[in-house]
């Protein structure tokens, strides 16, 4: 196991028995500090795979993006409706969400998506008997409340922007991009099994999963490093101060308005990770990820150990 | 059994999820409801203001668009009416007795018929109006620059902050006032309004004067402005926040 852990490159740390490790590990990747025991049958190894600066980070970030979501959420209520290019024509939106009342005294809820309408009754539109875009639980506050879900909302963006900056620099620093989030040759040549791992939901065991595959790789680098920055600047484009001072966001984006849906379709793009990142989560040994993110180490299991489906 | 304890787990899970997202969210209306929440929360205001302004250059001007980008129909927000016996009645006198007062921290107070005003130097400019709500409009606005004024008017060296009087009240009687910081007075797109795409300004627009403050949100370009007055604190004027909408919990910064 040893040999072939060195063979493909990665230094790795052995400790006598299964003990707990008071210190942490100075190794310069999260991914190479580990400790195993073998029996004859199966071994179980401990992997040290997240760094403390990359944990503490990731957590903060869980409230903060909850609250900036659900306060954007508020807001879009204010004026729940989207367009292109620099202006609102209210005639035309690329997608609405409104009560509309019916003939009988019955409003229901119409979300409009380029022209096509769907009764979204109870949820969006019409909730709660109340005519509302998105509905009170998804929404901070839960009441219409524009001055302070802007207050909530402006206020998070700061601190994700500030842990965004700490979390990149430390990533840089650390080569955690360039060793754990790069897709080496090997994973660009091997993405065609990784597709269809993940749409069997085979989840890779052993030492294949002591790294993260091609698939996680990109999703990762995707979310960090182009939905995290476009929701920011897209965010900034809709500031009539900053378009003064940096006009061409305006040009980049196709326009305030258009960087309006932008900064939504990054949103939405935010909740469709979260959700496959939690289901993931919970379906690749729950109590083994949530560990490894919060203490640091994760258990492989090797050939002979039941595989974690 | 398997598949059992896991509909078991995805309960579990479920129960424990919806739980906690029931707490949270009560959690933070309790925490918005708290005095002292809302005012960490508003400290962002000023990192936001002082950050802007450290990245914006003082005369950097807003985009000014074509006439074929201006919206066909441009919303009237707010009042659309000021409603008063005395405003009806400039109505019918089609504001020619209307007057602007500059006062406050001025060296020579001075007021202007609006006839006066359309004799000064005049600037029009085709711009985005960006809502607070969200939604975005484009128009064109013909107006005296608030800085020609100013420099008449020769502000004192402690004057802060132009809040501008309107003659609109709210249901409850509320008079609106606005306010703006000194410096942006000057900007050469900070215009007092009269004409809007090229017909003079109409009531729900902000008849007969409403000031033109491209670089920040709707919400500060107030309607039938009568008097500007400088001064050096905002406290004592109105709910002491700066304007109608910051009493009502809206940043007095409307850059973002």
């Amino acid at each position: 196991m040893a040999a072939l852990i060195q063979s493909t490159g990665e230094a790795f740390r052995r400790v006598e028995e299964l003990e707990p490790i008071s210190a942490e590990p100075s190794a310069s990747d999260s991914l190479r500090a580990s400790d195993q025991t073998v029996s004859s049958t199966s071994s179980i190894e401990r992997v040290y795979r997240h760094r403390l600066p990359v944990r503490v980070s990731h957590w903060v970030n869980v409230p903060f993006l909850i609250i900036l979501i659900m306060s954007g959420l508020q807001i879009f209520n204010a004026h729940p409706a989207l367009y292109w290019g620099d202006r609102s024509d209210r005639d035309r939106p690329l997608f609405s969400i409104r009560p509309v009342q019916t003939g009988n005294d019955d409003i229901k809820g119409v979300m409009t998506i380029l022209g096509h309408p769907f009764d979204t009754t109870g949820v969006f539109g019409y909730s709660n008997r109340s005519g509302r875009a998105f509905p009170a639980w998804a929404t901070i506050p839960s009441a219409k409340w524009l001055a302070m879900g802007r207050q909530w909302h402006l206020f998070f963006a700061w601190l994700f922007v500030i842990n965004g900056l700490i979390f990149t620099a430390y990533a840089i620093a650390s080569r955690h991009i360039t060793l754990d989030l790069v897709p080496t040759e090997k994973d660009w040549r091997d993405i065609g099994k990784s597709v269809k791992d993940h749409l069997t939901f085979r989840h890779p065991a052993g030492d294949k999963a002591k790294r993260y595959n091609v698939i996680q790789k990109l999703t990762y680098a995707g979310v960090l490093f182009i939905v995290a920055p476009l929701i920011v600047f897209t965010g900034l484009a809709m500031s009539p101060t900053i378009d003064t001072a940096f006009p061409w966001l305006l040009t980049v984006f196709g326009g305030r308005q258009a960087a309006r849906t932008i900064h939504f379709i990054a949103c939405f793009s935010f909740v469709g990770f979260i959700v496959i990142h939690i289901v993931q989560v919970i379906f690749t040994g729950f109590l083994n990820n949530i560990r490894s993110m919060i203490t640091g180490w994760f258990i492989v299991k090797h050939a002979g150990a039941s595989h974690e489906a | 059994m398997k598949h059992e304890r896991m509909m078991e787990r995805r309960r579990f899970l479920k129960g424990t999820l919806g739980a906690a997202s029931l707490v949270a969210l009560s959690g933070c209306d309790n925490l918005t409801r708290s005095t002292w929440f809302p005012a960490v929360l508003n400290k962002a205001e000023q990192l936001t203001e002082a950050v802007q302004r450290s990245v914006t250059p003082r005369d950097a001007l807003a985009k000014e668009y074509e006439a074929t980008d201006i919206s066909k129909i441009f919303p009237a927000n707010g009042n659309t009416d000021p409603g008063t016996e005395e405003y009806a009645q400039h109505v019918t006198q089609n504001f020619s007795e209307w007057t602007l007062e500059v006062v406050g921290m001025v060296q020579t107070p001075r007021s202007w018929s609006l006839a006066a005003l359309k004799e000064l130097p005049s600037r029009t400019q085709i711009t985005r109006h960006d809502c607070v709500e969200g939604w975005s409009a484009i128009g064109k606005w013909t107006g005296v620059p608030v800085g020609d004024l100013m420099r008449q008017v020769e502000p004192l060296p402690n004057a802060r902050y132009a809040v501008f009087h309107c003659a609109d009240v709210d249901d409850e009687g509320i008079a609106y006032y606005e306010s703006i910081a000194m410096v942006d007075c000057y900007h050469p797109q900070t215009i007092l309004a009269y004409e809007l795409n090229d017909a003079p300004l109409d009531i729900p627009h902000g008849a007969p004067l409403r000031l033109r403050f491209e670089r920040q949100l709707g919400y500060k370009q107030a309607k039938y402005v009568m008097k500007i007055e400088l001064v050096e604190s905002l406290s004592g004027i109105g709910g002491g926040k700066g304007g109608y909408w910051e009493d009502q919990g809206y940043e007095w910064y409307a850059g973002i």
